[in-house]
């Protein structure tokens, strides 16, 4: 009895670590219209101090790489490539916020510079234990836009 | 696409924090490389026809105040170690015919003087044009009977180093009126211009239309190859050109070529282009 509880726990504990859970939209299911994303890509809200931490995480969304945020003056490099994202949400709706992290160039044009997160449409030559893969999970993005969300 | 009133707003959100003023200026220095005092380097030069930005600059122009210094100062500068490491090789015999570079190619301070300025060349046996790593192993196997070195053999970066130096401040210049090379050029470019992996980034998302800007720690430059080798303060050892580049493709999370294959030669022929009346600065020091 004891050890099947056990097992049953160490199953649940390998599906929550796999990238792709079974509630998540896939890539190519999700709809941007108007520049907007309206439905959560995992069918919750996200986790704004984790998201935090994917901001500025290099291996994850590594957007101080490209953003300016005064928000996290903690950290000591800030790029310069794309705008500052002080006050983003108050030029965004959360809607249009998920849309850019998802796929920035169905928003703003296919020669933007920044990736799309949660997208498949990528460069030539992908390396291959990434290929078929996106840069963030679902639950990554949706704890970002949580995040930007903030910045006010 | 979105309003023009957002993009206005994340102008001005640029302007603020310009203002703020809490990091490093992102223009490129307005500064001279003269070394030693007394050889004046061409760090800004007019671009060739058909060339995509206003004004060629070395990368020296986008480094900071301290790693300037390093390289106007034969001294201090870390890469001059490998420069004599370099004519030690010249000068040694090795190969099975006994001889050294030396022994057909004399002082390379005179029959080496321009050479580094103009390659890759077109070499009409290969029907490719070759760089100097490739002229060495070129020479290596048919001039001493010696084995060609591996790619970013020890050996092989002191001596291009040793070659490159000496043509230290010549302007660089292809000619691409050679066999081919023209043909070489433009596939160059289209591997210049073509996003890869999974960031999806060409050279140009950075080098082109991002330099003088911060990415995070890293201050773009134009990506301009005229200090190559280069000595780099954070791997503390000289780096070939071709490592350079597969550093560059790795970093946009992609598969990246082997060193001196069509794909890379072609393109260090195109970016060589690029910095066309660039002064040779081998060996350039950067961060
Ligand atoms: C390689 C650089 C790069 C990276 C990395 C990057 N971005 Fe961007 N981002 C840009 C650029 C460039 C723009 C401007 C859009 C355009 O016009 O091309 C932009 C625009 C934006 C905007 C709209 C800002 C405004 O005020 O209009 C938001 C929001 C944004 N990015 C969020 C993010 C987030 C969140 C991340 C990390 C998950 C991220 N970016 C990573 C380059 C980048
Ligand atoms: C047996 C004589 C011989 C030896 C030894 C020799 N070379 Fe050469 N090298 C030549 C010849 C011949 C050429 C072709 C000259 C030409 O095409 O004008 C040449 C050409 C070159 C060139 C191209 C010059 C140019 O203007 O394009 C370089 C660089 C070079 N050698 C480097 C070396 C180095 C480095 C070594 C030692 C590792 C070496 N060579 C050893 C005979 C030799
Ligand atoms: C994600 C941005 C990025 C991309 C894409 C990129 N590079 Fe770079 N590259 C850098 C950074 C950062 C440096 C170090 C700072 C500098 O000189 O720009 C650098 C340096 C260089 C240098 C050395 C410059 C010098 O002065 O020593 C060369 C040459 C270069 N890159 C060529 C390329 C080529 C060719 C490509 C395309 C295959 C490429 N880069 C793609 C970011 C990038």
């Amino acid at each position: 009895m004891f050890l099947t509880r056990v097992v049953f726990a160490a199953a649940l504990l390998l599906v929550g670590a796999s990238s792709v859970q079974a509630m998540d939209l896939s890539p190519d299911a999700v709809k941007i219209e108007d520049d907007a994303i309206e439905v959560s890509l995992t069918g919750k809200e996200g986790d704004p101090a984790a998201g935090r931490k994917y901001f500025a995480n290099r291996k994850l969304g590594n957007c101080l790489a490209c953003h300016a945020n005064k928000e996290m003056s903690e950290h000591l490099f800030h790029g310069e490539v794309g705008p500052p994202l002080d006050g983003v949400a108050e030029r965004y709706t959360p809607e249009e916020l998920r849309a850019i992290v998802v796929n920035s160039k169905a928003v703003f044009g296919p020669e933007t510079v920044m990736p799309g997160f949660y997208s498949l449409d990528v460069g030539k030559d992908v390396r291959k234990d990434l290929v078929g893969k996106t840069i963030l999970t679902a639950e990554e993005v949706e704890s970002i836009v949580a995040y930007l969300v903030t910045l006010k | 696409m979105l309003k023009k009133t957002r993009m206005l707003a994340a102008v001005a959100a640029v302007a603020g924090f310009a203002l703020a003023g809490s990091y490093a200026v992102a223009e490129p220095a307005d500064d001279d490389l003269v070394i030693d005092g007394t050889m004046k380097m061409t760090v800004r030069a007019k671009p060739p026809e058909g060339h995509p930005l206003d004004e060629v600059r070395s990368g020296w122009l986008y480094r900071t105040e301290e790693t300037r210094a390093l390289e106007e100062d034969t001294f201090q500068n870390p890469g001059m170690l490998y420069v004599e490491r370099g004519e030690e090789i010249w000068n040694t015999a090795d190969g099975k015919a006994g001889k050294s570079c030396a022994s057909c190619h004399g002082e390379a301070a005179a029959s080496m003087k321009g050479v580094g300025a103009s390659f890759p060349k077109w070499d009409a046996d290969a029907k490719r044009p070759i760089n100097i790593e490739l002229r060495i192993n070129k020479c290596r196997q048919e001039n001493m009977q010696a084995e060609p070195y591996k790619f970013d053999h020890a050996d092989q970066k002191a001596l291009t180093t040793y070659i490159k130096h000496q043509s230290l401040g010549m302007p660089v210049s292809v000619d691409l009126s050679q066999g081919d090379m023209q043909s070489w050029w433009e596939k160059g470019k289209e591997t210049y211009y073509t996003r890869t992996g999974q960031l999806n980034l060409s050279c140009a998302s950075c080098h082109e239309l991002n330099n003088g800007k911060y990415i995070r720690a890293d201050h773009l430059s134009q990506g301009n190859v005229n200090g190559f080798p280069t000595y780099r303060l954070k791997q503390a050892n000289m780096v070939s050109l071709h490592n350079r580049f597969r550093g560059c493709i790795r970093d946009t999370r992609a598969e990246y070529p082997k060193a001196f294959t069509d794909v890379l030669m072609a393109l260090e022929v195109y970016v060589t282009w690029r910095g066309t009346g660039l002064s040779v600065e081998t060996p350039a020091v950067r961060q």
